[in-house]
């Protein structure tokens, strides 16, 4: 293989951390060009199976490299509606480009970037048309959850023919698109733009409708709904009672996060959401979102980022892209440590953190290296925000009102490989069933879902 | 019932006592309506720029699916909310929100405190507890008679309504707690409900949590704290127990035993965003003055 694999072209560090906008900035006609002469058209090709929603990979390259822009397009919608959030947000690393086999010996083809460029430039020149959808059929569908998962198994049924309608609590649709992932990794047009194609397809959205308070889903039933999904998300901040957690400036990554995308907290005193910031901030936790609370953090004007994560570099489970673009934009890490508690000032502001220094131990549940305390190694931090991000839950505001809806101890909702429940036409996917994971599985649980209510329902009616 | 994302119409909007600062309004929200109960609140977006806001639930009508919101100018948001008049659209309401009063046949009478604007929530707590067979003594406070409202309102769903103001100018002279103390040291008391000012409701659950010589009653405050979605999520609206556990207003009340909140740290907490919120008020005043609104 003599055509390295192509560069992502970037916005500079140093400029970056002064704006919002996107820090990828896409291939060029000439790159893709390049790239796609890279791509082996294997006979057997791995990277489809890679795929949660197993996109025709090798076909839309081909469809590339043959100019059919268009074509490719299309092809790519055939699995995946949004395919401009995928080639942004999905790991793909770990997933279709991991599988590519050029990845054994060189570099894999950056398939997440081709994706990503068809689908800006069906968007750019706005050829957007409405994809292919059987006959309306007239049988109504809610769909609980705007996120991935929901938004991903309305676009399949209304494609089906169904009757759908999303209903989602807050004032925008997106779930964890709008509300967590920020600006700068995922424009807010581009959700917009991808919820505009499902509304092509005659999807309906309803928001600020909380299902189990504004209605319920036997309201839905007696509205003439046959069939649900449930895709609501892990939506409740962890939190641990220590010392200093009620301190103003210590706060979830969620209210952070939400503040600064979906309320446009940046953009105070034009938005009337304030969101506070100080000179140094900490960040507790090593996933995507603690990256993402960080990145924000800096762009506010934070002088000093420092991420505090119990386990070692090697164990975080954020993306690698986005750590390393984490790293070029200067927030600091410190690795195998856990704070103890915060200490505030006479005005009850948080001004240091106590950490406690940790150790790798034998491998927990989940497969990783557990920490350990190092007896008498705490050491303090100074930070005027401490920004907690070790995770979410299930919210129980559904599944409390549908009590004989089996959940599993944690309050998340049971189903199978298909989403199917314990109860006759409910389905759900996404993090309100695994927990939290990513967008792109989410994305693959919806359309599991999608195939088995289409089948329920045919059987039904 | 239709769905189609209705619009929030503001139906109706009247002026509050004689401050200039206290409106009334109904809001066309039949979902909502359809669900509401004495305890809920709703958040509203007043418009694109605009903050989530939780305000409790005054009144509703199943019937003309309408909901009644009571407001005091207190910021930007609640002065930009006092500047839409009848027929004016409110951009996102969401709701109902937070838990159901609890209601129960108490054996001794139960009280009512509301303060200032917290009067409004009062209402339908008093109406419902009532209609289940309970004596209500509503106590209603304020600085001055001005901010006082809905007398015949509160009178019509209690036994007994005593007004209190902290200047005199009308009822009995000082705070809430005066005419509280008095029936809690001579009579028997089920139930204290104290809604209003977060150093009120504090004053007040230390009043009746068993000291000098006073029994202890059992109380529960609302709390309207800083939330953004109010189901749970964002974790803005958390208070501490004084135990250091951490509870979620949005989800666990708005209504909560009174005497197990931290109100110290919570007045603290409540204090977060200060500066902003003056910033974002004087900048909205001054953009009135340009414009003549107001």
């Amino acid at each position: 293989m003599k055509i390295p694999r192509q560069k992502m072209r970037e916005q500079d560090p140093s400029e970056r951390i002064h704006n919002f906008s996107e820090v990828t900035l896409g291939f060029t006609e000439d790159m893709v060009k390049i790239e796609v002469e890279r791509c082996l058209q294997c006979g057997d090709p791995k990277c489809v199976n890679g795929c949660p929603v197993n996109i025709d990979i090798p076909n839309f390259i081909r469809l590339i490299k043959e100019n059919d822009l268009l074509g490719a397009i299309r092809n790519i919608k055939e699995y995946n509606i949004l395919p401009a959030i995928c080639g942004r947000v999905c790991p793909q690393e770990v997933q279709c480009e991991k599988a590519c086999i050029l990845s054994k010996r060189w570099e894999p083809v950056a398939i997440g970037a081709l994706e990503r460029y068809v689908a800006d430039w069906e968007r750019e020149n706005q050829l957007k048309e409405c994809p292919d959808c059987e006959a309306p059929n007239h049988i109504k569908v809610a769909i609980i959850g705007s996120g991935p998962a929901g938004l991903t198994c309305a676009a399949d049924l209304a494609r089906a023919g169904y009757d759908v309608t999303v209903f989602e609590a807050f004032h925008k649709g997106g779930g964890v698109l709008v509300y967590g992932i920020p600006e700068f990794r995922l424009p807010k047009e581009i959700v917009e733009d991808e919820i505009d194609t499902l509304k092509m397809l005659g999807v309906k959205f309803e928001y600020n409708r909380i299902i189990g308070k504004t209605l319920t889903v036997n309201d839905l039933k007696e509205m003439g709904f046959k069939a649900f999904f449930i895709g609501v998300g892990a939506g409740l901040p962890s939190m641990r009672k220590i010392q200093g957690i009620h301190l103003n400036g210590v706060l979830t990554a969620n209210e952070f996060l939400t503040r600064a995308n979906l309320m446009k907290a940046y953009k105070f005193p034009e938005y009337d959401t304030p969101i506070k910031i100080g000179k140094v901030i900490t960040v507790i936790g090593g996933g995507n979102t603690a990256l993402d609370s960080a990145r924000v953090a800096l762009r506010l004007g934070a002088e000093k980022v420092i991420i505090v994560y119990r386990r070692s570099e090697a164990e975080m489970p954020a993306r690698r892209e986005e750590y390393h673009h984490a790293v070029e934009e200067g927030v600091e890490f410190q690795f195998l440590s856990n704070p103890t508690r915060f200490l505030g000032d006479k005005d009850g502001n948080v001004v240091k953190i106590e950490v406690i220094k940790m150790k790798l131990g034998e491998p927990d549940s989940s497969g990783r290296p557990r920490p350990i305390p190092i007896e008498n190694s705490e050491y303090l931090i100074d930070c005027d925000t401490v920004i907690i991000a070790i995770g979410t839950d299930a919210n129980p505001i559904l599944t409390k009102t549908i009590p004989e809806l089996k959940t599993t101890k944690w309050g998340y909702i049971e189903a199978d490989e298909n989403g199917k429940t314990n109860l006759e036409g409910i389905f759900a996917g996404g993090d309100i069933v695994t927990g939290s994971a990513t967008v792109i599985s989410a994305m693959g649980a919806g359309r599991k879902a999608a195939t088995a209510i289409n089948l329920y329902l045919k059987s039904k009616y | 019932m239709g769905l189609i994302n209705m619009p929030y119409k503001i139906i109706k909007k009247i002026q509050l006592g004689n401050s200039g600062t206290l409106f009334e309004m109904d809001i066309d929200a039949p979902l909502i309506a359809n669900k509401a109960y004495a305890g809920n609140f709703i958040l509203i977006r007043i418009n694109e720029q605009g903050e989530r806001i939780p305000l409790t639930i005054a009144d509703y009508d199943r019937d003309k699916g309408i909901i009644t919101i009571v407001i005091q100018v207190v910021g930007k948001s609640t002065l930009l909310l006092s500047h839409q008049n009848e027929g004016d659209e409110i951009l996102d309401v969401v709701g109902p929100l937070g838990n159901k009063i609890y209601i129960e046949k108490y054996e001794y009478p139960i009280i009512i405190i509301g303060g200032g604007v917290g009067i409004a929530p009062c209402y339908p707590q008093a109406k419902e507890l009532r209609q289940a067979g309970n004596k209500i003594i509503s106590i209603l406070g304020a600085r001055t008679k001005d901010l006082i409202f809905w007398r015949e309102k509160m009178a019509s769903v209690s036994d007994q309504t005593i007004i209190c103001t902290n200047d005199g100018s009308e009822g009995i002279e000082g705070f809430v707690t005066k005419p509280l103390k008095e029936l809690i040291s001579k009579d028997k008391i089920s139930l204290v409900i104290a809604i209003g000012p977060m150093i009120m409701m504090k004053n007040v659950a230390e009043l009746t949590s068993g000291i000098e010589e006073l029994p202890k009653v059992k109380t529960v405050v609302s709390l309207n704290t800083i939330m953004i979605d109010g189901t749970g999520m964002c974790g803005g609206c958390r208070f501490p127990a004084k135990d250091g556990q951490i509870h979620f207003a949005c989800v666990e009340g708005p209504d909560v035993d009174g005497h197990i909140i931290d109100f110290d740290i919570l007045l603290n907490r409540e204090k977060r965003f200060a500066e902003f919120e003056k910033k974002s008020y004087d900048l909205y005043k001054k953009e009135c003055k340009h414009l003549k609104i107001g």
